[in-house]
Formats: structure tokens, sequence, C-alpha cells
């Protein structure tokens, strides 16, 4: 029981993550029918971009912890949406008529620009850099799980984001006009919505959700590096249109999902704990073959 | 004014010194090939720095015959990178000979390389066995020792202290499954018992799933067979998992960047490798004065004077027959009791040195120290279980 406990938790820490992962790519799909591959180094850059503001703060003589963490959420989400918005205005939006493979191919290619920079730019970029442990590390031991107050702060702080992220959606002006955009574009701009200006926050907000992503990835295992986005923008894309590319709750579903497919591909298959991720993926490919639209379809008043 | 005058006759000085043996000698190419980026790159870098230290000692020289330049290539610890730049080296007549790899993945990726080639390479830190026994290639030479010898010292060290119960975390290049094959060997035949053995693939980032399996057969100690970076992960989600087992690791986590990465949880982690440290190498003083004179921005990391070692046999030999790659390699087939910074060498018909020391490092306030000089090993302080 003790044990299950600790998977699960193992499992919905991971979940949370590729969540994250998967509302941005659902996102970029909801507005403008679009693949944004850099979203993983998005990420990354996310991570990188908060361990440098935690490395000025430090510098400026600030040792309490809460500061810093602020610091390092803050210039984590606030510099990636600049980016994100500076991508979709970049490599997204002037391509929009061209055909999907294109902006596919773009952002593929920025996205290896961006990791790159990381590795060359950034001091010592190359190696895993060590990520600080900001959140009080007191846990508890009920038996063999270890339940950790780090963890459940993270939870609740993903928790809370997925959640304000969809009642933005569903409760305010700027949601409206996302939705709007993400049904119907034409009509949208004759009821006087700025297209561009809301494709460019949806750009925002989704970089700014993986930077988040990024953030907590580094919490969580107190080590970034600059190829850490790869496999987790991968995982998120697959959460995404497994869960059904569009669709909120769809790419929730579809990270957590993912995480207990893992989870269950090394429990079930102990000696061979190895192929967790092509046990997960395999799986992926054999939803995809029984509901080719995702698992949430696609009804198109529900689109973000 | 003055201090541009100095500065001027400085500079010629310089150039005198510089350019007159560079002009009168013929310029010999040895390649180096280590992990010079990456989660690696520390122990690459001291590799790199330690065969031009070699190579920069010999140029100084003036009974040297030849002019040496080192051509250094960097494998990035990827068995395809490895054989591109193996190619790219081999495939450069001009090259005579190569130091080669510190990943065993790599190592064994590239032995095909430099037969069809024709290149006598000397391996400087890769510790499968296969790379050396695993073929007659006569162009493959090792003067580090292999896995074999360092997990049965591993084995019997652990046994000794009344370590009883394992569970083995190995990754699945051919580096993890080697250590995890010859640990498991010696352990279980010296009393011991493993009880659960996971794969894991070498860039993982979340070993949870894993770990908490492992932590659920309640084993006193975990082994780790693998390399530095996933060594940290490993360790850190120990941690955040509440298992308190012992930490053991192989010669791919003796690295400054294990302890950096880990900070105050690298404490009491035990490992093992092939050779001593560098001071107490025979050589091993002279070693590290002339590689602070250098003033290199990374320290020589442990396989740092093999490096250095299999260098300077590579320029000796080309002194005695020239650099001819037909004639280097003949005369490394009769290596026999050369002394070295790292201790006699002496080549087995598979090109593999056979005398080969294990050293056991523990961890203690930051530092890798010799188990025999660690507090650990005097009672003061104790592994975890103990």
């Amino acid at each position: 029981m003790d044990l299950l406990a600790q998977y699960l938790m193992n499992g919905v820490m991971l979940g949370l993550m590729y969540a994250l992962v998967a509302l941005g790519f659902t996102l970029f799909f909801g507005v403008l029918n679009v693949i944004q591959f850099a979203h993983g180094d998005v990420l990354t850059a996310g991570a990188f971009a908060g361990l440098a503001g935690y490395a000025l703060v430090v510098r400026a003589g600030v040792q309490a912890s809460l500061p810093q963490l602020l610091t390092v959420v803050l210039a984590a989400t606030l510099s990636m949406a600049v980016l994100g918005a500076v991508l979709g205005r970049t490599l997204v939006l002037p391509l929009k008529g061209a055909p999907a493979l294109n902006v596919l191919l773009a952002t593929l290619m920025g996205g290896t620009a961006l990791r790159e920079c990381i590795r060359l730019f950034y001091p010592g970029g190359s190696q895993p850099q060590r990520f600080p442990a900001l959140l009080p590390s007191t846990a508890w031991a009920l038996g063999r799980f270890t339940l950790r107050l780090d963890n459940l702060l993270m939870l609740a702080a993903g928790m809370a984001l997925v959640l304000g992220v969809s009642l933005l959606l569903q409760r305010t002006r700027t949601g409206l006009a996302i939705r709007a955009v993400a049904q119907d574009e034409e009509t949208a701009r004759t009821m006087g919505i700025d297209f561009r200006r809301v494709v460019l926050f949806t750009f925002a907000l989704g970089s700014a959700l993986a930077a988040f992503a990024g953030v907590m990835n580094g919490l969580y295992y107190n080590e970034v590096n600059f190829g850490s986005g790869l496999l987790l923008g991968v995982i998120g894309f697959s959460a995404a249109v497994v869960g059904g590319l569009g669709s909120l709750s769809g790419a929730v579903l579809g990270g957590f999902l993912f995480a207990g497919l893992q989870t269950l591909g090394a429990v079930v298959m102990p000696f061979a704990s190895a192929y967790k991720d092509v046990f997960a993926f395999g799986m992926v490919i054999l939803l995809l073959a029984w509901k080719p639209t995702g698992l949430i379809g696609e009804p198109l008043g529900e689109r973000v | 004014m003055k201090r541009r005058a100095a500065l001027l006759l400085r500079l010629a000085c310089f150039l005198v010194l510089v350019a007159i043996p560079a002009s009168a000698k013929e310029t010999v190419k040895l390649a180096f090939i280590g992990p010079l980026t990456g989660g690696n790159s520390a122990i690459g870098l001291g590799g790199r720095n330690s065969a031009d230290l070699a190579v920069k000692l010999r140029n100084a020289d003036p009974t040297a015959k030849y002019q040496y330049e080192l051509v250094v290539l960097d494998d990035e610890c990827k068995p395809d990178t490895g054989v591109q730049v193996a190619t790219k080296a081999a495939a450069d007549r001009t090259i005579i000979a190569g130091v080669t790899h510190y990943c065993s993945v790599v190592a064994m990726a590239t032995v095909d390389t430099f037969h069809r080639l024709a290149l006598p390479t000397i391996v400087w830190g890769a510790v499968l066995p296969d790379i050396t026994y695993g073929h007659s290639y006569k162009e493959i030479h090792r003067v580090n020792g292999t896995m074999v010898n360092q997990n049965e010292t591993a084995a019997k060290l652990m046994l000794a202290q009344g370590f009883r119960r394992w569970v083995v975390i190995h990754d699945t290049t051919d580096y993890g499954k080697g250590h995890n094959k010859y640990f498991t060997q010696f352990v279980t035949a010296g009393g011991g018992q493993v009880l659960g053995t996971f794969g894991v693939t070498a860039d993982q980032q979340d070993f949870t799933a894993e770990l908490t399996q492992a932590k659920a057969r309640n084993p006193e100690v975990i082994f780790f067979g693998g390399l530095t970076p996933i060594g940290v992960r490993i360790r850190a989600q120990m941690d955040k998992l509440g298992l308190a087992a012992q930490f053991q690791g192989t010669s791919g986590i003796v690295s400054d960047d294990f302890i950096k990465g880990l900070g105050p949880l690298a404490e009491g982690v035990v490992a093992f490798r092939e050779g001593g440290p560098a001071e107490k190498l025979p050589g091993g003083k002279f070693f590290l004065e002339k590689y602070a004179e250098q003033k290199y921005a990374n320290s020589p990391e442990a396989y740092g004077p093999f490096a250095f070692a299999a260098a300077s046999l590579l320029m000796d030999t080309i002194e005695k027959v020239g650099p001819d790659r037909k004639k280097v390699l003949s005369a490394l087939g009769e290596v026999k009791g050369k002394d070295s910074i790292v201790g006699t060498i002496t080549f087995d018909d598979h090109g593999q040195n056979t005398v080969a020391a294990i050293t056991a490092y523990v961890v203690q306030d930051g530092k890798w120290v010799v188990w025999q000089d660690s507090e650990y090993a005097s009672g003061r302080r104790k592994l975890k279980g103990r």
C-alpha cells in the first residue's frame, strides 16, 4: 500500500510536468493549427533563465529562499513569455497560410538554435547545472512511502496554474477572444478581435507555462542541462496528441496518462526498466490507432 | 615606455625559443580523442590537458628528434560522433598515432575504424575488457586496467565491510552492462546477494520508479554501474525518496563533477578506479608540478596521468623508430616493463597493460580520498548502516 502511494506520487509529479508542457502544444494548435516544436527548448531556456535569475539575486546578497524562489519563477516565466511571443511573431505568424510542415520545420530549427545557444553561451552550459533546492526539504516517512513537502507545494502550485489557465479561458474576455479565434478566425476578426494580439498572447501564455514546468523540473531533480527539454517536449507533444490536440482537459489527461504508462512500464517490467519509454510510447501508438483524434475528441465548440 | 621595452624583449626571447626548434625539426602529429563537451567533459578536458602537457614537455626537450603537434578531437562520449572523429584522425596520414577515448561505448565502437585504417592507438581511460580482449586487432592498446580487476577489488572491500545485500542499477551501454556482469559475479561468489538489477538508459532523468522498487527490497547498498551525470541524479533521487542505503559507484563517477553536482549528498560515496591517485603514482609529483605550471583551467582529473603516459609512450616510440605507423605499431607490440608516471607498462598480446593496481576511494569533506587514508577506513566515520 505504502509502495503504491510512492508510485502514485512519483507518477503524479511527472504527470503534472508533462501536462504543463502539453497545455502549451494544445494552446498553440488551438489558435493557429500549428505545432510549435521549439516548445521543449523553451522549457530548457526557462529553467536556465531561472537559474540566471538565482545567480543574480545571490550576487545581490539575498539570502532568504522565498525571494530567491520568486525571482527564479518570475525570471523564468516572464522572459519565456516574451521569447514565446517573439517566436510566434518571427517563426509562426509569417508562415501562416504556408503548409503546416513549414511551421513545424521552422520551429524545430529554431528550437535547435535555442538549445545550442544555451550550450554555447550560458557559462558552463555544456555541463549539467546544479539547480538550487529552494523549497523546504521537510519529509515524512510513512512506511516505505516518503512524502515530501516540496513535492506537495509544487503539486499545489502546478494544479493552481492549470486551473488558472482554464478559468482564464472560460471566464475572461481575453479567454473569450482566444476561444473565438480558435473556433473561427475570420468571424473573430469581423467581430473586432485583434487576431495578432490574441495569437501572440497565447504564445506568451503557453511558453510561460513551459518555463514554469522547467523550473519545476529543476526543483524536482535539482539539476538542469541543455537537453532537458528535448524528451520533455516530445512527451508533452505526445500527451497533447493522445489527449486530443486543441483540448485543454485532453492535454492534462494525456500528461498524467503518459506518466502513468511510464511508471507502469517500470513496475511491470522490473528487469527491463530501461524499456519503460519504449513501453509508454508503444502504448501511445496503440491509443492513437484506436482513437486517431485523441481520447477527448475535438468537438468544435470546446476547442481553445 | 620601460614596460613596453621589457615586453618586447620578452616577446623576442619567446620567439627565439619557439622558432628555432620549430624550424629545425620535422613536425609529427598525434591525435587526442576524448569527451570535451557534455556530462563527462571534465574528465575529457583533464585528459586533453595531460596529453597536451606531455607534448609541450617533449617539444621543450632539445634532444627530441621531432616537433610534436596534438590534434584534439571531441567524441562527446557518443559512439556515432566517436566513429566520425576516429575516421577523421585515422584517415589523415599525417597523424602517426592516437591517444583515444575515455568512454567505453565509444572506444568499443571505434576499434574497427582504427584497425581498418591502421592507426596505432592507446586507450587512456575506457575500462571495458572487450576493448582490448574482444578482438585480435594489433592497433588497440590500453595503459589503464579493465573493469574485471576493478569489480573484484570492489566486491572484496565492500564484503569486508560487512555489506551483504545489494541492488544493482546500471546503464544499458556496454560500460554499465559490463560492470553489472562482473560485479554481480564477484559479489555473489563472495557470499553477497543481489536483490534486484535495473538497467536504465544513459540519458534518463527520472529514476523514482526504479528506486522505489529498489527501496521495497531493502538493500544495504545501491551499486551503480555508469557515468557521472546519471550517478548524480540517482544519488540525489535516492535522498528524495528516503532511500538510506550506502551508494557505491564505479570508475565512471570518480570525478570532481560528481561532488560538485551533489554537494553534501556526495559524502560517504564509495567508488573504485584503476591506477592510483596522481600524487601517489611513481611519477605523480613530477606530473602534478608540471601540470600546475601550465595553469590549465581544469584539473587533470582521475585519468589525466594515463593520458599523459599514453602520449609519452607514443612519442618515445616515435623517437625510437621514426614517424611511421607500421614501425610504431610493431614497436608498441614489444613494450615490456617500460617506466611511466603510472608505473611500469607491459602490453600483453592483446595490447592490454597487465600491471593494473586498483584504488578504492570514498568522498570525505567534498574530496575523493583514497580509502586507506580516509576516516571511514580508520573507523572515525561510518559508511551508511555500519
